[in-house]
């Protein structure tokens, strides 16, 4: 599962990674190595590509209910909900999922309402030392600025 | 019409958490077919089993077993999965047998002994498994699916809480009817709304059961059940299996990321509504013959999406009908007269197979309290993981 977003260096911006058709410009996320998923391309190379940083909710939700493994949660310590939503690239013309940052909830991401994506963790493991680390959507505040890299803590290791 | 098949018999095991094993619900539900059939289990040329992957594990070869359980008398086997359309394509897959001369009588079966809870893939480390990645990466169950769906619908189209409620209220209305049904008590759209909230907006009792259960069906030819003397049997006349055509841009089970629409144009037709097309087309009927409907209620906003993939009415209009009644017993068009899976539960590879056991009974005319007067014409949705889904019409 390597490889599905970099900015885990110092200073480098946080990007969801997918591959594009060369043939076709398709973009796959999450990436699709082996081969073109257009039925109509005669194939290309497929390239890794960062997606755009920001997008539209298409829809988001939440769950209420500790969801079974493989998800990762310690049944010792009261559940709390995550919010899922569902983002719409425009450049990439496709819709990717992801957990919404801690604390926003589905009251903050109206359908439409532009989100932008930020590294998160997906758990951590403190007895081996682990912080899994993944991609959160969050509100773009409507007076945004340019974009900060250092107000967001650095991650580390990848997905799983 | 040369490519209908004849449903001869129809049978089913109660729904519910029996606490039992798959094989005997669907044992119990092939003796029903075959007593109904009035066929003999030596007479059946072929079986098919919708097969169950209870947890995930791909273990439980279900055509071989229900035949050893009935009894091993040489006939031809077949086990299919295809997630929640594993039932329809078991039936498509004794149609074809049938149609190209393979077996005169085919026995069909689908059974299982689901888990309680979130359906969840199977263990360990497998990231090569899309199914596995989205509960490991997004804790991204089955619901949280229909919760996004639903407040999709609410932005784009102004459905509301109240809306989904009413699809509960009358399944369940019409579950209470259904000898078969898991949960056979009225629901309130209050007790809907008191119910705990699982994906927002999507309550509880907005969302379908797992259950145990069991489905089959005798099918044969025309000229076996003439032969037989049944001169009017309900036949299937369509049985719709497509896949979905890139790029497919709505999110759905088990995506992460759906097909980019950057080199080719999306269909404007959605992935469910091309399966009832496929369905219409080969039986050369639309929707407007319709008497009834069985669909995937899977949520009760789900149902509302289906009254437009089916072609009951146009996008954004489904809520509409729900709200005039239209779709409840006694109205123009019943849907999920058998209850739905919001009276029945999830049995997955027996649900597409109960979906024709209602239309038989239906279209018979021997479906009771519940029945569609005058039905001469239904149709069946569903859709499963992967790209799979189907669609079947029966006629009378």
């Amino acid at each position: 599962m390597a490889g599905w977003f970099t900015g885990d260096g110092p200073g480098e911006e946080f990007r969801l990674l997918g591959t594009r058709c060369s043939g076709c410009r398709t973009v796959h996320f999450p990436r699709e190595d082996g081969h073109c998923r257009n039925p109509g391309c005669p194939g290309g190379e497929l390239e890794e590509v960062p997606l755009s940083r920001r997008g539209t909710v298409w829809s988001c939700t939440d769950g209420r209910y500790r969801p079974p493994p493989p998800y990762v949660s310690d049944p010792g310590a009261p559940w709390v909900p995550y919010t899922l939503v569902a983002v719409e690239l425009a450049a990439e013309r496709m819709v990717v999922l992801g957990q919404a940052a801690p604390g926003v909830g589905v009251a903050d991401l109206p359908v439409g309402s532009a989100v932008e994506v930020v590294p998160g963790v997906l758990d951590e493991d403190a007895g081996a030392n682990t912080v899994h680390t993944t991609w959160n959507w969050r509100p773009v505040a409507a007076e945004a600025g340019p974009e900060e890299p250092g107000t967001v803590p650095a991650a580390e290791g990848a997905v799983s | 019409m040369t490519g209908d098949v004849a449903v001869l018999g129809a049978g089913m095991h109660p729904w519910g958490k029996w606490g039992r094993g798959f094989v005997a619900y669907g044992r119990v539900a092939a003796r029903a077919a075959l007593a109904d059939a009035g066929i003999g289990w030596p007479e059946v040329g072929s079986v098919v089993g919708a097969q169950t992957v209870r947890g995930g594990y791909p273990g439980y070869v279900a055509g071989a077993t229900f035949a050893r359980a009935l009894g091993w008398q040489g006939a031809r086997v077949t086990s299919v999965y295809a997630a929640c359309a594993s039932g329809a394509q078991a039936i498509d897959t004794a149609r074809a047998q049938i149609l190209a001369g393979m077996a005169d009588v085919v026995l069909v079966v689908g059974a299982d002994a689901a888990p309680k809870g979130f359906f969840a893939p199977a263990g360990g480390e497998r990231p090569d498994d899309p199914d596995w990645l989205r509960f490991r990466v997004l804790g991204a169950t089955n619901p949280a699916y229909f919760g996004l769906y639903a407040r999709r619908r609410m932005a784009l189209y102004g459905d509301t809480p109240e809306d989904f409620a009413l699809v509960k209220v009358k399944n369940a209305a019409a579950g209470a009817l259904n000898a078969y049904a898991r949960y056979r008590k009225p629901v309130t759209a209050e007790e809907v709304a008191a119910s705990a909230m699982v994906a927002d907006p999507l309550r509880l009792l907005d969302i379908c059961a797992t259950s145990d259960g069991a489905a089959a069906l005798v099918l044969c030819g025309m000229e076996f059940a003439r032969r037989r003397g049944v001169a009017d049997p309900v036949r299937i006349r369509a049985v719709s299996t497509v896949t979905p055509t890139f790029p497919r841009t709505v999110l759905d089970l088990p995506d992460i990321g759906t097909d980019s629409a950057v080199a080719v144009e999306p269909s404007p037709e959605s992935f469910r509504a091309s399966l009832a097309r496929a369905a219409y087309e080969e039986a050369g009927a639309g929707p407007e013959d319709l008497s009834l409907a069985e669909v995937y209620d899977l949520s009760t906003a789900l149902e509302l999406e289906w009254y437009e993939d089916i072609g009951l009415c146009g996008p954004g209009e489904g809520a509409g009908l729900v709200r005039a009644g239209t779709t409840a017993l006694g109205g123009r068009i019943p849907v999920n007269a058998s209850g739905g899976l919001a009276s029945f539960g999830e049995a997955v590879p027996a649900q597409a197979i109960a979906q024709v056991c209602e239309l038989t009974q239906q279209l018979r005319g021997r479906a009771g309290d519940r029945q569609v007067p005058g039905a001469r014409v239904g149709i069946t949705a569903n859709q499963g993981l992967f790209g799979h889904g189907s669609a079947v019409i029966a006629v009378r």
